[in-house]
């Protein structure tokens, strides 16, 4: 391999992630041995698989373009764990129900979030913002009124138990959503306006793409991928506690972000998700592995991240 | 480039006094809550009820400022909160340390502030003279911030000496002190908003590219503008010591959407370039208001919050829909 074909290959976002995943791998085995045993990579895969399916969603809204951006996948992640929670309430003849609830409720408050970003204009950040706190005080306000609700056993299972192939089915369903993405992203037409309207709204306009429809239809699938996170997380937990999705907000950004995907829209792909999403995860792991303390551990998680981002979309240097 | 805009139209009078004031939207729905927050109980709006309002909002309003000079430049800092606990903490076990006599406390104060500045030029630098995204970048800041306040104390509850708090909750020649604090504050705010910096960093924000190719230190500018934010968080930081009496190295993480929920309801446009610092202040008593006035009308305990959460989205899309109609 020559030289240019070398440098271009370690630019590959996927590629520094794999390579970090493995390295951060490693070095988890050397901290602590069994780190990076069968058991416990399918461990750290099920809690990446949580994070990978919210970032799923924020990546779609991300390579759409126009400061697109999700503040509130955390709240729905935790409306719908609680939501999916009450409607099963440990029994699985609730799951159908609960499914079909949850993805709805998703669904809808990505349809507010489309329509108050396009047809009113409100920059994402604010709007998703402002749902954010509708969707606290929703939480409280159900809260008050029901038990937090009990995981059926099937979905339990179906989240932390091998289903197939010695894989938990929450595995097989990341699987599943990141061959659709792939596929919704480079072999739709949806997929082309996408990243159509991601680089250059006004020429997709001028081509005769809806661009608003595709925006909305952007959020309400942020929606409903954060819904889905959320019934799996009762599955993973057992039950729902209060804001349990809000440790999910900036995660998924951030996942995105060292999968390669341009915060500006337009560039990017959830392969590169995927790996950044278990890459923070192992990092995560890592820190809680090692013997120091809760402050230590938030520094060393801090300094880390930026300087992995330094690999990833550092913006251009003015120019005059 | 050779393009010769038509000379633009003039623009209404109303119009035009919008363009200076960006914030008498806000200004408007912040009278309105004021007068119903009278109507629903007079005492609100009494000397009493109105030094309450600005004790408990005044760390808010000086966050608000903070994340206003960063929005200027179209840039933002998620990690205000986080430095607001650090100082808080930082505060706190220096007083203790050193004792809570007069000139320990000023000392505290003082490095307590320089905390702040070096907060947010460790973020200018992150973000402008590193070039990563400003969002993930200072989250990634907050986590370090985080860290380092819970380093300093790992668990809540380490009291403030009592001069410092009963100096800040306490009255000088019958007034207030925290009316001593606002006017300070006013004349700083007015003075600041005249410099050179503040023009430079809304130009940054307004046009980047444009701005450098007209000679300005546009990085320089930015890491400024996060300097100023760091020390305005750290003001924000001495208010919530004085008001909570306590070292707390979480006490503010809640604080941080709420200083960009406050900055955009004052008028400011995260896109940057337009913005004043009375909007961001406005901004947070606006959410104070809501807050107070729906505790007031009698809100069940449990809805509060879903009622408030509705409340300032729709302040935040009034505002940005009305901001928007009068710049067209």
């Amino acid at each position: 391999m020559n030289g240019a074909g070398l440098r271009d290959l370690i630019r590959q976002p996927l590629v520094v992630a794999l390579a970090l995943i493995v390295a951060l791998l490693v070095l988890g085995e050397a901290l602590s041995p069994g780190f990076a045993s069968m058991q416990q990579i399918l461990r750290l895969l099920i809690v990446a698989a949580l994070l990978g399916i919210v970032a799923a969603g924020q990546n779609l809204v991300i390579l759409g373009g126009r400061e697109g951006i999700d503040l509130s996948v955390g709240g729905v992640v935790s409306l719908s764990a609680i939501i999916a929670g009450n409607l099963m309430s440990g029994s699985d003849a609730g799951i159908p129900m609960a499914i079909v609830a949850c993805i709805a409720a998703g669904a809808l408050i990505g349809l507010i979030n489309g329509i108050g970003t396009t047809l009113l204009r409100i920059p994402p950040l604010v709007m998703t913002l402002g749902m954010l706190g509708v969707l606290q005080g929703l939480l409280i306000v159900i809260r008050q009124g029901i038990p937090s609700g009990r995981a059926a056993p099937g979905l339990s299972q179906f989240v932390t138990q091998p289903f197939l192939l010695g894989l938990p089915g929450i595995i097989w369903l990341w699987i599943a959503i990141g061959v659709l993405m792939a596929l919704l992203l480079h072999r739709t037409v949806f997929g082309q306006r996408i990243y159509a309207i991601g680089s250059n709204e006004h020429a997709a306009w001028m081509a005769g793409v809806p661009v608003k429809a595709v925006r909305i239809a952007l959020f309400v699938l942020s929606g409903a991928f954060a819904a889905i996170a959320g019934i799996c997380l009762i599955g993973y937990s057992g039950s729902s506690f209060a804001n349990v999705g809000e440790q999910y907000m900036l995660p998924s950004i951030i996942a995105v972000v060292f999968g390669g995907t341009s915060l500006a829209g337009g560039k990017g792909g959830y392969t590169g998700t995927m790996a950044g999403a278990v890459m923070l995860t192992v990092l995560q792991a890592i820190l809680t592995t090692v013997n120091i303390d809760e402050s230590g551990r938030q520094m060393i998680f801090g300094a880390t991240l930026l300087v992995l981002m330094l690999f990833y979309g550092r913006g251009r240097a003015m120019r005059a | 480039m050779t393009d010769l805009a038509p000379p633009a139209r003039r623009k209404g009078g109303f119009k035009r006094v919008l363009e200076r004031y960006p914030f008498l939207p806000a200004l408007l729905i912040l009278v309105v809550l004021l007068a119903l927050n009278g109507i629903y109980q007079p005492r609100s709006v009494s000397l009493v009820g109105i030094t309450g309002l600005i004790k408990t909002y005044l760390a808010l309003m000086l966050l608000a400022v903070a994340q206003a000079y960063v929005v200027y430049a179209a840039d933002i800092d998620l990690s205000v909160g986080a430095i607001v606990s650090l100082v808080n903490v930082a505060v706190v076990t220096l007083m203790q340390h050193w004792g809570g006599e007069a000139l320990p406390v000023f000392g505290a104060i003082a490095l307590g502030l320089l905390v702040g500045l070096a907060c947010g030029i460790v973020n200018g630098l992150v973000v402008a003279a590193l070039r990563l995204q400003a969002i993930v970048a200072t989250f990634a800041t907050s986590i370090f911030f985080t860290g380092l306040a819970l380093y300093i104390m790992p668990v809540a509850g380490t009291p403030a000496p009592t001069l410092f708090w009963r100096t800040y909750g306490g009255r000088m020649l019958d007034i207030p002190f925290v009316f001593y604090v606002v006017v300070v504050l006013a004349v700083l705010l007015y003075a600041l908003s005249r410099t050179r910096l503040t023009t430079q960093l809304l130009a940054v924000g307004d046009d980047a590219q444009a701005a450098y190719q007209s000679g300005l230190p546009v990085t320089l500018i930015r890491i400024k503008g996060y300097a100023m934010c760091g020390v305005f968080a750290a003001l924000a930081a001495l208010c919530i010591t004085g008001d909570t009496a306590s070292g707390d190295p979480l006490v503010g993480g809640k604080m941080t959407l709420f200083s960009v929920a406050a900055v955009v309801l004052g008028g400011s446009a995260l896109s940057g370039g337009v913005g004043t610092v009375a909007g961001a202040v406005i901004g947070a008593l606006i959410i104070g208001l809501i807050n107070s006035l729906v505790y007031f009308v009698g809100t069940p305990s449990e809805w509060q919050n879903l009622v408030q959460g509705l409340a300032i989205l729709l302040a935040l899309m009034a505002g940005i829909l009305v901001g928007r109609r009068a710049r067209a």
